[in-house]
């Protein structure tokens, strides 16, 4: 049986998945301490998937997230939130579709963001695209522009793109 | 273990050649990726891992930047073998540790070639990372990147529309990027500003660590700073934020030297020379103690308060006084008295052979 991390007792133990310098970690606290280190353990909140979770990050329960609903199993991997919540880690790449939105709302946490800005993977055997090239008109313009911004260095190498287009004389 | 296969041992961040080397030792940039059609670590099992690892090193057979790479079972490696691995930096915690039956988690292995290496079997399935010397964010996220971009096309990674390369922890989803350098701060430290900086970043989010990442202790005034979010920006912006900061910091620290010299020259000087004197002289150190006595001595050859003793030696001893290293050039076990013999001894003779190389002898 899973007693208190902080005072020992072993009645009213939650599992308190936080984030800890980055990284996600679980303890088991009593409501009692939770609530003397600022931590919301409603029991509602607490017995639900994410509760702990959220209680965790001072967020209000989600309706979604409500005690009452079953656990939701990952197609990929069999794995429920509460594996999540125990573990801290997820069980496959399916996850991220079968909890999409509590863990839309624990990245809106830890990135301020649920949206990737980086790289756009291609998959393999797939040639990474290649930049259609600037209409000659467009160059012209941009040449037109560097030489009135004294850019020499940029404006001579435009040139040489046009030249090699055929498109300087 | 047969790390002759690698040339410089995969201690090329020692050098000391990379931009503001004097203050921050190396940076490290590390991708996290998974493979699509595998489940992630924690839900894998030992055929699974061998099955990635045999589909990881095929790929990398046929890159350019990993063709020639050396693997390094870790799995199969003895205990000092793994830790000798983690002390020069190549190798996470995470990837040397056991299982619950104090046994190496099966199929972990290391691909190293220069500077560019593939954990395989982390946390994540693929850790890759290029760790160079000094502050440099530009040619190490080129070194990175393109093994990145070799091995994606052999390889089906975990992807996401919207969320980017999928981890089996969320803190890392996204770019799957965490770069980090190690820096040595003990000007902020001894004007006691230090708590003040750390708390500083951990407010523009950054996070801090010891000489050997997660859950290590800051010994030597040894820090990682690294980024903490990976999702949201891209690769270049986040390493551009994070080589602003460290700029600062850099900046903050040099301050902090200027006033240490200015209105403590005595008290400076002394500490370094006693330092110094220390490690050249004494007959037994611990791993700490020696840690902090280097610190002083690299202060003090910063602020050109010592001669006769160069960058690389200093990052040389860092390395080869740890407990793996000093086993290793034993050849067998060492008592803890023995270890702190063995390593004042080698320290010496460094230090020696830095005075006789600055006479030109």
């Amino acid at each position: 049986m899973k007693a208190c991390s902080a005072c020992g007792a072993a009645d009213g133990v939650v599992d308190l998945t936080h984030i800890e310098g980055g990284e996600v970690r679980t303890r088991h606290l009593c409501a009692k301490c939770a609530a003397e280190k600022g931590i919301q353990t409603p029991a509602g909140l607490s017995d639900s998937p994410l509760g702990g979770l959220l209680a965790a990050l001072g967020a209000e329960p989600p309706s979604f997230a409500a005690a009452s609903q079953p656990a939701v199993h990952c197609p990929g991997c069999g794995g429920t939130l509460q594996d999540f919540r125990d573990s801290g880690r997820l069980g496959c790449a399916q996850c991220y579709v079968a909890f999409e939105e509590p863990l839309k709302e624990l990245m809106r946490r830890l990135h301020g963001s649920t949206h990737h800005t980086g790289k756009a993977y291609q998959g393999p055997g797939i040639p990474q695209p290649v930049a259609a090239p600037e209409p000659t008109h467009r160059l012209k313009e941009r040449l037109r522009q560097a030489i009135e911004a004294e850019r020499f260095e940029l404006a001579a190498q435009l040139r040489d793109q046009l030249k090699e287009r055929g498109e300087w004389t | 273990m047969d790390l002759s296969l690698v040339p410089d041992g995969g201690l090329g961040w020692l050098h000391a050649s990379g931009p503001q080397s004097h203050l921050v030792l190396s940076t490290r940039i590390r991708l996290a990726r998974n493979l699509a059609d595998f489940r992630f670590g924690t839900r894998m099992g030992a055929t699974d891992r061998q099955a990635i690892l045999d589909r990881v090193i095929e790929a990398a057979a046929g890159t350019g930047s990993l063709a020639s790479a050396a693997t390094f079972r870790i799995d199969e490696l003895e205990d000092w073998d793994r830790r000798l691995l983690l002390e020069r930096h190549l190798i996470s915690r995470e990837l040397a540790d056991e299982d619950d039956r104090g046994r190496p988690r099966n199929a972990r292995a290391l691909l190293l070639q220069d500077k560019a290496a593939v954990m395989v079997n982390e946390e994540d399935h693929l850790r890759l990372q290029v760790l160079g010397s000094g502050v440099d964010f530009g040619a190490n996220w080129g070194l990175v990147e393109a093994v990145d971009t070799e091995l994606g096309q052999r390889l089906a990674f975990a992807f996401h529309p919207q969320f980017g390369y999928l981890t089996s922890c969320p803190t890392n989803v996204g770019t799957g990027l965490r770069a980090s350098v190690l820096i040595h701060l003990p000007g902020l430290v001894l004007t006691k500003e230090i708590n003040k900086t750390l708390h500083g970043l951990t407010k523009i989010g950054l996070t801090y660590r010891g000489l050997y990442g997660e859950g290590s202790e800051v010994v030597g005034n040894f820090f990682q700073l690294s980024n903490q979010t990976t999702l949201g920006k891209g690769e270049k912006e986040l390493l551009e934020q994070l080589g602003a900061i460290v700029q600062h910091v850099i900046q903050v620290e040099e301050r902090a030297r200027q006033v240490l010299l200015r209105d403590a020259p005595a008290v400076l000087e002394d500490k370094v020379w006693r330092a110094y004197g220390l490690l050249r002289y004494a007959r037994a150190l611990d791993f700490e103690e020696t840690m902090n006595l280097l610190s002083g001595v690299r202060l003090g050859v910063s602020l050109k308060l010592l001669e006769n003793v160069g960058m690389y030696a200093l990052n040389k001893l860092l390395v080869f006084t740890q407990p793996a290293h000093l086993v290793a050039e034993a050849g067998g076990l060492l008592s803890d008295d023995e270890m702190a013999v063995r390593r004042a001894d080698l320290v010496r003779r460094t230090l020696e052979d830095e005075v006789r190389r600055g006479q030109g002898l």
